[in-house]
């Protein structure tokens, strides 16, 4: 047995069994965070506080959810919405917090691609992140089946149908994802499953993954400029704060993101109460129907640009460049080829690069939910190739990029 | 300031995402239908019988017909308008309405289909021109003609031999107009409206009225086949059992229910749901007790939400101070 003294205060009992001062060290007060960085980098925080919400309000919703084709619909339209206090309450935080955690993710993707803060030792960062957003896209999706709508059925109907794999014709496959001939029970509760416990676990370990990995090589920052922390630190410590380049995490970052986190909340409780529609689509407040098909079926907003990648082309060369779009992503510490870690205003043909592919994401986006049809048909293909041509030129064009 | 620029690039992308993907996108969807302010007057059902013939002729196929489905509509609506310039009297018509109560009474029953509405509160919920063309004929009135060969075979049809002439219809709808309006509960205005072929779950309301709750199974489940057996009836008559409504105001928006419930044909060609010829007012009661049952939240939201977003704007205004105070001597 290890000796212990007789501790005199609370904290020193913690810290002799739990290190606490030094976790307190590691995590909040010793962590160095590089001071030239703008409110884009609060928000891994404002993902992660909206990951929390996710979290509670969805343990709310499961107290009175039951994922049964004949009751599923009932008990989130009524029960949850009329008849347990607040439970509209939870529920519209849960839609809005599910669509909003993806306009930040897009937001905290596209600042790392600006700012190249996914290489030179950044890359695991870049790629749990890019996991993250997987496990994420896949937790949405099964949340969507469960209240079990039009929308849920169709969109499940469609997506899962495409394991089928084209013309490989794989329809095995696509009834043992869904436990039988058609979305039914089978499919919801194992999707309710995905959603309230493997999926969320899987996302509490990434986090953590994701926060283990920028430990190391700390965040990057607004001119990508290399430093060396445990000096920054020495003088930070000696008290030389604005000779430092670095400040703590907590409290002098924190407090910053904290405030970045209140407006933040003030755009999140608005649309909460006062403009959720936009979360909610519509049609899934009718119930799910498997012998009429809805006019127009197509997912949440975030999945749209991928699903424009899949809809102008023949099936099969939809399906591949659809199964492309989705990993790609994953690709873009190896893609860009360039030594420059800096902002991409600085980067030349880069930065053409980076606003190109941000405009043809928002076009495909926006083209993804218009009927396929005539002009916006022949939109959403340039667009795709577009897509493609880009990352068949970013190995080139970082290539040839000057030493900065 | 440098982060207020980055902070304007980051909004104007995520406003026009929103712009594409919510107004913009659900613009290119729907096609546009225009309304008409719940009055009727027959325009819509002249122009879309105009659309029948052109794309008849262009087809090449029951010209004839649709010609004279046309002409038939513009004779009907052109003596609607003529009666509805005559001067109704309520005291004739009050004996001309002991002939509607015989089928629209207190118990009535199921009749062709569907169970006929009380009409107690006739003159509150429905417009008064609808009401003159409805007694002139059912059918062409509530614009599903083109489901009978003769539209005497509406289950309201032979109301047309009852009350013929022009004076006689303007008397009755005189009397309704004048004598049976009085206050309506929001309830009372979707039974009467809606109530004989939808049902509203979520109220626990049938086509044969509220649920009521029984102390025997026996006598609740004798309940549940006299609902099944009015239901079969409305499906036998519609052709499907027509929605339950008790979600649909957030399934649809509002200007889809508008002018669905002003014309259905407008939104659902062919459908079999009839024009229900609500006056403005009629229609504002119902869509008051979808709006009740499918989204009762609503004055919850209204009353919490400035509150809760006041609380994050003292939030932030604090932990700016408290940013500030952190930062002080770091720059
Ligand atoms: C033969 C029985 C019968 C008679 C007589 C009759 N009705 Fe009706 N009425 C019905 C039925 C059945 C319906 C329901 C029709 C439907 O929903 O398609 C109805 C519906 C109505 C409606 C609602 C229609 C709508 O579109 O919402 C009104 C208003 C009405 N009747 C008024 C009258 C008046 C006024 C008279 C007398 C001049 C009258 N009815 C005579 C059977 C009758
Ligand atoms: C005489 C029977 C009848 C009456 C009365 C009636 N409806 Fe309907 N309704 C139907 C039928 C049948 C359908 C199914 C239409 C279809 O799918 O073609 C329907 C469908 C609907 C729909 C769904 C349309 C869609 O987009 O799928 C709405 C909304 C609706 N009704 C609202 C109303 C309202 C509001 C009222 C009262 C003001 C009303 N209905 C009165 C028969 C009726
Ligand atoms: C959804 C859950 C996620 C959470 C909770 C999260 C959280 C965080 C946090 C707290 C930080 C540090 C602060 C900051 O720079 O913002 C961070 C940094 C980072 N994240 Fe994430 N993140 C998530 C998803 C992603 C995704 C999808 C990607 C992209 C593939 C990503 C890529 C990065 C990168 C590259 C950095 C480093 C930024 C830098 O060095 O400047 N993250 N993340």
């Amino acid at each position: 047995m290890a000796h212990f003294e007789k501790a005199n205060s609370i904290n020193e009992w913690m810290d002799q069994r739990l290190a606490v001062n030094t976790l307190k060290k590691v995590m909040q007060t010793e962590y160095w965070i590089p001071k030239n960085i703008n409110f884009l980098w609060a928000m891994g925080m404002v993902l992660a506080a909206t990951f929390g919400i996710l979290l509670v309000s969805g343990i709310f919703l499961l107290m009175y959810y039951k994922p049964d084709v004949n009751m599923a619909f009932d008990s989130v339209n009524y029960t949850i919405m009329t008849e347990v206090g607040y439970g509209w309450l939870w529920r519209h935080i849960h839609g809005v917090a599910a669509s909003l955690v993806f306009l930040v993710i897009y937001i905290h993707m596209f600042t790392g691609i600006y700012y190249g803060s996914y290489k030179k030792g950044r890359e695991l960062i870049w790629l749990s992140g890019m996991l993250l957003f997987v496990t994420f896209s896949a937790e949405a999706f099964s949340g969507y089946m469960l209240p079990w709508g039009q929308m849920s059925y169709w969109a499940g109907m469609v997506i899962t149908n495409l394991f089928s794999a084209g013309s490989l014709e794989l329809y095995g496959l696509v009834e043992w994802i869904r436990g039988d001939y058609v979305p039914g029970d089978a499919f919801l509760t194992r999707f309710f499953m995905l959603h309230v416990l493997l999926l969320p676990l899987a996302i509490i370990g990434l986090i953590v993954l994701h926060f283990g990995t920028l430990r190391i090589p700390h965040v990057n920052n607004q001119d990508g400029e290399e430093f060396d922390f445990a000096e920054a630190a020495k003088l930070y410590k000696e008290g030389k704060v604005k000779e430092s380049k670095v400040i703590p995490f907590s409290p002098v970052f924190l407090s910053k993101d904290v405030f970045v986190l209140g407006v933040y909340f003030i755009l999140f409780f608005y649309l909460v109460f006062f403009h959720f529609e936009f979360a909610m689509d519509p049609v899934n407040f009718d119930p799910a129907d498997g012998l009429k098909t809805p006019p127009h079926i197509y997912p949440e907003w975030y999945f749209l640009w991928s699903y424009e990648i899949l809809r102008p082309f023949p099936k099969d060369p939809g399906l591949v460049a659809f199964g492309i779009a989705q990993v790609i992503f994953l690709m873009l510490p190896f893609l860009d080829r360039s030594p420059n870690v800096a902002p991409a205003s600085r980067r030349g043909l880069f930065n053409v690069w980076f606003w190109i592919m941000l405009l043809d994401m928002l076009v495909l986006t926006v083209m993804g939910k218009l009927p396929p049809q005539g002009i916006w048909n022949t939109i959403g293909l340039v667009a795709a190739l577009v897509f493609f041509a880009l990352w068949i030129a970013l190995p080139i064009i970082t290539k040839s990029e000057k030493k900065l | 300031m440098k982060e207020l620029k980055i902070f304007s690039v980051v909004a104007i992308f995520t406003l026009i995402l929103y712009w594409g993907v919510e107004p913009f996108a659900h613009s290119q969807m729907h096609k546009h239908v225009e309304g008409h302010n719940f009055t009727y007057d027959g325009t819509a059902d002249i122009e879309e019988a105009e659309a029948k013939v052109a794309v008849a002729k262009e087809t090449k196929t029951k010209v004839a017909e649709a010609e004279a489905t046309l002409a038939a509509k513009k004779t009907f609506w052109a003596d609607v308008k003529r009666i509805s310039k005559l001067n109704g009297n309520a005291a004739n018509g009050e004996g001309l309405f002991a002939m509607c109560a015989g089928c629209h009474m207190e118990g009535a029953v199921n009749m062709g289909g569907v169970t006929p509405p009380s009409l107690e509160k006739a003159g509150a919920l429905y417009d008064k021109n609808y009401l003159i063309a409805l007694v002139k004929n059912p059918a062409m009135a509530s614009n599903v003609d083109h489901k009978y060969a003769d539209t005497m075979m509406h289950p309201m049809g032979s109301v047309t031999t009852m009350v013929v002439d022009d004076q006689s219809i303007a008397d009755v709808v005189a009397f309704l107009m004048e004598k049976k309006k009085g206050e309506m509960t929001s309830k009372e205005a979707f039974k009467d409206a809606c109530g004989r072929c939808h049902a509203m779950r979520y109220a626990k309301t049938t086509q044969i009225g509220d649920t009521p709750v029984f102390k025997e199974k026996k006598d609740a489940l004798a309940h549940e086949i006299k609902v099944l057996d009015e239901q079969a009836l409305v499906k036998g008559y519609m052709g499907k059992l027509p929605p339950d409504l008790s979600m649909m105001i957030r399934a649809r928006s509002a200007e889809y229910m508008e002018t669905f419930v002003e014309n259905p044909q407008s939104q659902l060609p062919g459908t079999s749901m009839p024009r229900t010829g609500l006056s403005h007012e009629g229609y504002e009661k119902v869509k008051q007790y979808l709006t009740e049952i499918g989204d009762p939240s609503k004055p919850a939201r209204e009353a919490i939400g400035p509150w809760v977003v006041l609380f994050f704007v003292v939030f932030s205004v604090l932990a700016l101070l408290w940013k500030k105070e952190k930062w002080r001597d770091h720059h």
